[in-house]
């Protein structure tokens, strides 16, 4: 018995009703994002969902690129990692010509809302019966720290160093709302995984974004709203913190779309 | 029953061939001098009225390379096609799923550039074709059609030898035969295969670890040993995909190198070349890469000079100069930006670069 089998043992004759079991859908390769980082959460709550939905065997997904270009080191499933921004264009290639699978994508503010803007934009007006899951921290954290579409105004990155300027870099950019206007798209909510109520309510969201594509409606887009405390120069505390109070105030929790 | 014969367009051509070929997927935008292949496929629907293969346009040939990436990596017969420039937004797409080991099957029906360029036809891909127009060591087999029948066969063709090597095929094709009308031998219906690959992204089952497909490896060791392995792979298809046509070139002085609608040009000029009494042969690859360098090394060792002809400044003379390694003289002909020599100016060419 090992010493975690002999731990539970111990917590469960303690009268412990429920133990936590990572979920066979997550490898045993330890996380290598930054202590504090949402992607962990992120991930394990997809590969629960999936576990759960009793679908693995019918999943595909589609890894980014960006500090996420590594998921497949963790999710224990079938996964393509696509080019930067094109995945939703992979996912398409894979839910036309496998229609029963269960497909997803999971990408970052640069990914989806900069560089594979066009990508996004069609798979959602096309309709295509995928999952989006987007992880917005307003920042490019693999490469650096430096200014996304999704920065804040204000907001210092190593490429807007004096603050974002709306003058000379543009306003901040929200997917999320305009593909909640596309009639392709079926289910559109803003999320985030920084306590424990909002875990659950993501979780939720997720199971839901995979359960609507049963019913063949069209994207099914999950946002979550991410802090990158590496990139914030914060501590995770403090990142958590600024996020209440900066990044919620411009991407509003909440279901933006709801299956009518 | 008789041989199913019928006069087609050379992009209804690849079309036709693609749907009796058992694709799964053709991804594409239109662009011309190809947009037939898609119209083509629209009207015939087949996802509903024939196979049940599935034809999407895409908003970009970014997408559309991308939408090939995605069916590839679950083991699907996935196809697109483009023309120069749409071509050179898919060369990213196309690195990665050299890298990631994946097959499929792009068509390029050249024109002439660079930049928007010219709708005509033009042979000026070669380089960005043949040498890797994308990122990164890598290489992928190019089938150069002359006819519109050969450019059916090739789609076959072109995806068998995508599957057996895991490595996306490109046809080289022009505006030319892209646009002109022949007979063409339609090929029996092969039923869409719906094989399950080891390799493929098909959900993970209990019985198997996890597929995943990626081109992605952060360290310079497991990347170079994959290099490494691509690299022997890319030295197998060297060694047994060489592909050529030889005309009258056993008792040739001199021979032409030509290929696509400038080796149909080519085969007048021997013509003119035999009336005049001037012993000219014509060798044609068929694969520009593996490039048929054995073949015409072993050729320079008996012949006078090589005269290239291509609608281009000179792309492929620099292979054949590579293959006859400074034994013979090797010039070139050709025409750019849309112009197709005739042959008679080809002959006249010929004789004053070797024979005055």
């Amino acid at each position: 018995m090992t010493d975690l089998e002999l731990y539970k043992k111990e917590l469960l004759a303690q009268g412990a009703e429920k133990i936590f079991t990572k979920t066979k859908n997550l490898t045993d390769t330890p996380f290598s994002y930054c202590g504090g980082c949402g992607h962990g959460v992120a991930h394990r709550l997809i590969m629960e969902a999936i576990e759960e939905l009793d679908i693995t065997h019918q999943t595909i997904g589609v890894a980014p690129v960006g500090c996420s270009v590594i998921a497949y080191d963790f999710m224990n499933i079938d996964v393509q990692q696509a080019a930067h921004g094109r995945a939703p264009a992979v996912a398409t290639g894979i839910k036309r010509t496998m229609p029963d699978k269960y497909v997803f994508t999971y990408q970052g503010d640069g990914d989806l809302a900069a560089i594979g803007t066009g990508e996004t934009i069609h798979a959602c007006n096309r309709g295509e019966n995928i999952a989006i899951f987007f992880i917005n921290n307003g920042i490019y954290g693999m490469t650096g720290g430096q200014m996304a579409p999704t920065t804040l105004p204000g907001m210092v990155s190593s490429t807007s160093p004096y603050g974002r300027n709306m003058d000379t870099h543009g306003y901040p950019l929200s997917l999320t709302e305009l593909v909640a206007k596309l009639p392709g798209t079926y289910y559109v909510t803003r999320q985030s995984v920084h306590t424990p109520a909002n875990v659950r309510k993501c979780k939720k969201a997720i199971i839901t974004a995979f359960e609507n594509q049963k019913l063949n409606k069209g994207v099914s887009f999950v946002e979550i709203v991410s802090n990158c405390n590496s990139g914030w120069k914060m501590t995770p505390v403090e990142a958590n913190k600024w996020m209440e109070e900066n990044m919620f105030r411009s991407y509003p929790l909440g279901d933006i779309k709801l299956p009518q | 029953m008789g041989a199913e014969i019928q006069l087609m367009k050379g992009n209804e051509a690849i079309a036709e061939a693609a749907i009796r070929a058992g694709a799964d997927a053709y991804f594409g935008y239109p662009i011309t001098p190809q947009s037939e292949i898609i119209e083509y496929l629209a009207h015939e629907d087949p996802y509903n009225k024939r196979t049940g293969m599935v034809v999407l346009q895409a908003e970009s040939e970014i997408a559309a390379i991308n939408m090939v990436y995605g069916a590839a990596a679950c083991g699907k017969k996935a196809m697109t096609s483009s023309s120069s420039p749409g071509i050179s937004l898919k060369q990213e797409g196309i690195s990665y799923m050299v890298g990631a080991e994946l097959p499929g099957l792009i068509v390029n029906v050249a024109r002439g550039g660079p930049g928007l360029g010219t709708i005509q036809p033009g042979q000026a891909d070669y380089f960005q074709t043949v040498k890797g127009g994308g990122h990164g060591d890598y290489n992928m087999i190019v089938l150069a059609p002359s006819t519109v029948q050969e450019q059916y066969d090739h789609v076959g063709l072109g995806f068998d030898l995508a599957f057996k090597y895991r490595n996306p095929v490109m046809i080289l094709s022009d505006g030319a035969i892209g646009q002109m009308m022949e007979k063409v031998q339609l090929s029996p219906q092969k039923p869409r295969e719906q094989k399950i690959y080891d390799w493929a992204t098909t959900g993970k089952t209990p019985d198997r670890e996890r597929n995943y497909i990626t081109s992605l490896f952060l360290e310079a060791e497991i990347q170079e040993r994959k290099n490494i392995q691509l690299q022997e792979k890319f030295k197998r298809m060297k060694e047994s995909e060489v592909r050529y046509e030889e005309i009258m070139t056993k008792d040739a002085d001199y021979i032409l190198v030509a290929y696509g609608i400038s080796a149909r040009i080519s085969e007048s000029v021997i013509d003119i070349a035999r009336k005049n009494g001037i012993k000219l042969g014509l060798l044609r690859p068929i694969t520009l890469w593996p490039f048929p360098s054995q073949r015409i090394f072993e050729l320079a060792e008996r012949i006078k000079g090589i005269l290239c002809v291509e609608m281009s400044a000179g792309q492929m003379i620099e292979d054949v100069q590579l293959a006859v390694q400074g034994k013979i003289e090797v010039k070139h002909y050709g025409r750019m930006g849309g112009s197709i020599a005739s042959p008679s100016e080809v002959y006249n060419n010929f004789i004053s670069l070797f024979l005055k």
